[in-house]
């Protein structure tokens, strides 16, 4: 924990006043006729035709090493606008992030092709989280075995269009957690596939908790958070409502949510 | 967590983040640095270009033999239409028209497709863009580099049209790979450039399919420049075949046709394909990067 380091507090990730603005064109009326769209371009305004949609609200936070933060909040209140941005994914509209090192996202899922096989997926994702072709090599049938793939035949071979939802997203959570980080942040939703694969992937995500510096965790799971976090982060409609130890902020959550 | 009090207390998180040597996440690097994270990333680039190359056909039967039929079936549109009804050919021999034609065909489409490519490489890939971190330009480069692949094998049907309408294998034959060369970084640099502006205005992707039909025509793919435009004042031809992808389609004619000499290029052409192709490139690559924080900002 943070006390171990002689008392001085290591900083890894520090967000300054942030704010994230999506800009959504064509929207702004909300009719999507071909007059509404000559009316708003003949329109004279600052952005024409375009919607704004404020999702991260000037937030503030500082993390240190060792932590492991959850981040909690209704649907739609900012979590994973705030990841991306503090992974640098995101430009931000006003204010800064500043961080040690890399942070990155847990997930793959982009960068995979569902036309392609499963084995050069895993080459493929691999490199688009900046392995080299050695480390994937090095790693190849670990991700293979650990995905449990192949254990129903030769799957790995086939196009991944041809897998069922649970057995691709299997190999995507496979592939993204093949590679160790600094600054970890892991979006809900890990808790994919039957209920052997969960139990491997928890085990998989404590062990990458380890190698990681700070850990951030979005997850609609209460217990989940419990479980992994000291610290919590509780948006609500972009704006930081409450930042502090896990079980505090779990039960005010909890007392807002009328559970 | 009540945090003990610490030597921090009362710094700024401006002055936090200096005092820990932490660095603004999404920063734009440098230019030398950029160039070198791109190196990093080759190996992301190729896969991801030869990916893209695959997938392309995997619901097709025929699979990767479109690769080759695809253009052959687009040369024999041309020809059908421009040498049979239209008699572009004005004068030339069969001999040469029909790989003047052919040649032409690929090498713009080569170009077009790699200006399409580019318009979307970052709108449309914006599920990537917000969730890895690379250098962005891998996207727009690795998008030319599929049409690249795409061109070999284009290539292909190219040299079987050239052998049997008669030109046969030569020392000039080599130069294909310099123009190539030249011509990829043609198109890298203005896949980058289309990538940007892309990415800020989406419709361009509509607008470009009229840009690029209106600059197949005025390049002679299917006509020579000089013989079609001999009425005119003598500067319009010029112009028309100083434009790059003229002067590639031109090269690469010189290079593969026996009867399409010299005589048909116009002076100074292998410095006009140079230049054209390190301004656009390194121009492209520099105003890319100028923009490289804000990519992905929907």
């Amino acid at each position: 924990m943070a006390e171990d380091y002689t008392g001085a507090k290591i900083p890894t990730v520090i967000a300054d006043e942030l704010h994230i603005v999506y800009r959504v064109n064509g929207a702004k009326t909300g009719k999507g006729s071909a007059t509404a769209a000559l009316s708003r371009i003949v329109k004279r305004g600052e952005e024409r035709g375009v919607r704004k949609v404020h999702a991260v609200r000037g937030v503030s936070f500082t993390a240190y090493r060792g932590e492991a933060i959850g981040l909690i909040g209704s649907n739609g209140s900012g979590k994973s606008t705030l990841l991306r941005a503090i992974a640098g994914l995101l430009p931000a509209e006003k204010g800064k992030v500043y961080t040690d090192g890399q942070p990155s996202l847990l997930g793959v899922n982009a960068a995979l092709m569902n036309d392609l096989t499963g084995e050069r997926n895993v080459i493929l994702g691999g490199l688009a989280m900046g392995m080299s072709r050695e480390q994937i090599k090095s790693r190849y049938q670990d991700i293979v075995d650990f995905s449990g793939i192949n254990e129903k035949g030769d799957f790995i071979t086939l196009p991944m269009r041809t897998y069922s939802s649970g057995m691709a997203a299997r190999l995507r959570f496979s592939i993204a957690a093949a590679k160790d980080h600094d600054v970890l942040m892991i979006d809900e939703a890990l808790a994919t596939g039957d209920r052997s694969f969960q139990k491997r992937s928890e085990a998989r995500i404590r062990e990458l908790r380890k190698e990681a510096g700070t850990v951030f965790l979005v997850s609609h799971n209460n217990k989940s958070i419990r479980d992994t976090c000291d610290r919590v982060l509780w948006l609500e409609r972009g704006e930081l409502r409450m930042d502090g130890a896990t079980d505090e902020v779990i039960k005010a959550y909890e007392k807002f949510t009328g559970k | 967590m009540t945090a003990p009090p610490s030597p921090d207390d009362g710094l700024t998180p401006a002055e936090l983040a200096g005092k820990y040597g932490l660095a603004v996440s999404g920063a734009r690097p440098s230019l030398r640095e950029y160039v070198r994270q791109m190196w990093g990333r080759r190996h992301f680039i190729l896969a991801f270009s030869q990916a893209k190359l695959t997938a392309q056909y995997s619901q097709a039967k025929l699979g990767q033999l479109w690769q080759v039929a695809t253009p052959l079936l687009n040369a024999l549109v041309y020809f059908l239409i421009f040498g049979l009804i239209l008699k572009a050919d004005r004068g030339m021999e069969r001999e040469v028209y029909v790989p003047f034609l052919v040649t032409g065909v690929f090498v713009f489409t080569f170009t077009q497709s790699s200006v399409m490519a580019g318009v979307r490489a970052i709108a449309g890939n914006l599920g990537l863009v917000r969730a890895l971190h690379f250098p962005r330009a891998s996207l727009p480069i690795s998008f030319s580099l599929q049409q690249l692949q795409q061109l070999l094998f284009s290539m292909i049907v190219m040299f079987i049209v050239a052998v049997s309408f008669g030109s046969y294998p030569s020392l000039s034959w080599l130069l294909i790979v310099p123009i190539l060369a030249l011509q990829f970084l043609f198109n890298t640099g203005l896949a980058l450039i289309m990538a940007r502006l892309g990415s800020k205005t989406p419709d361009l992707a509509q607008l470009m399919p009229f840009v690029m039909r209106t600059w197949m025509y005025g390049s002679g793919v299917m006509f020579s420049i000089p013989v079609m435009l001999d009425d005119q004042e003598p500067w319009v031809a010029d112009l028309l075949q100083w434009n790059p992808a003229a002067v590639y389609m031109d090269l690469m004619r010189f290079a593969l046709v026996d009867g399409y000499g010299s005589s048909n290029l116009p002076p100074h052409v292998w410095a006009v394909a140079l230049g054209w192709a390190v301004l656009v490139a390194v121009g492209g690559f520099v105003y890319f990067w100028k923009a490289e924080e804000k990519y992905g900002r929907g």
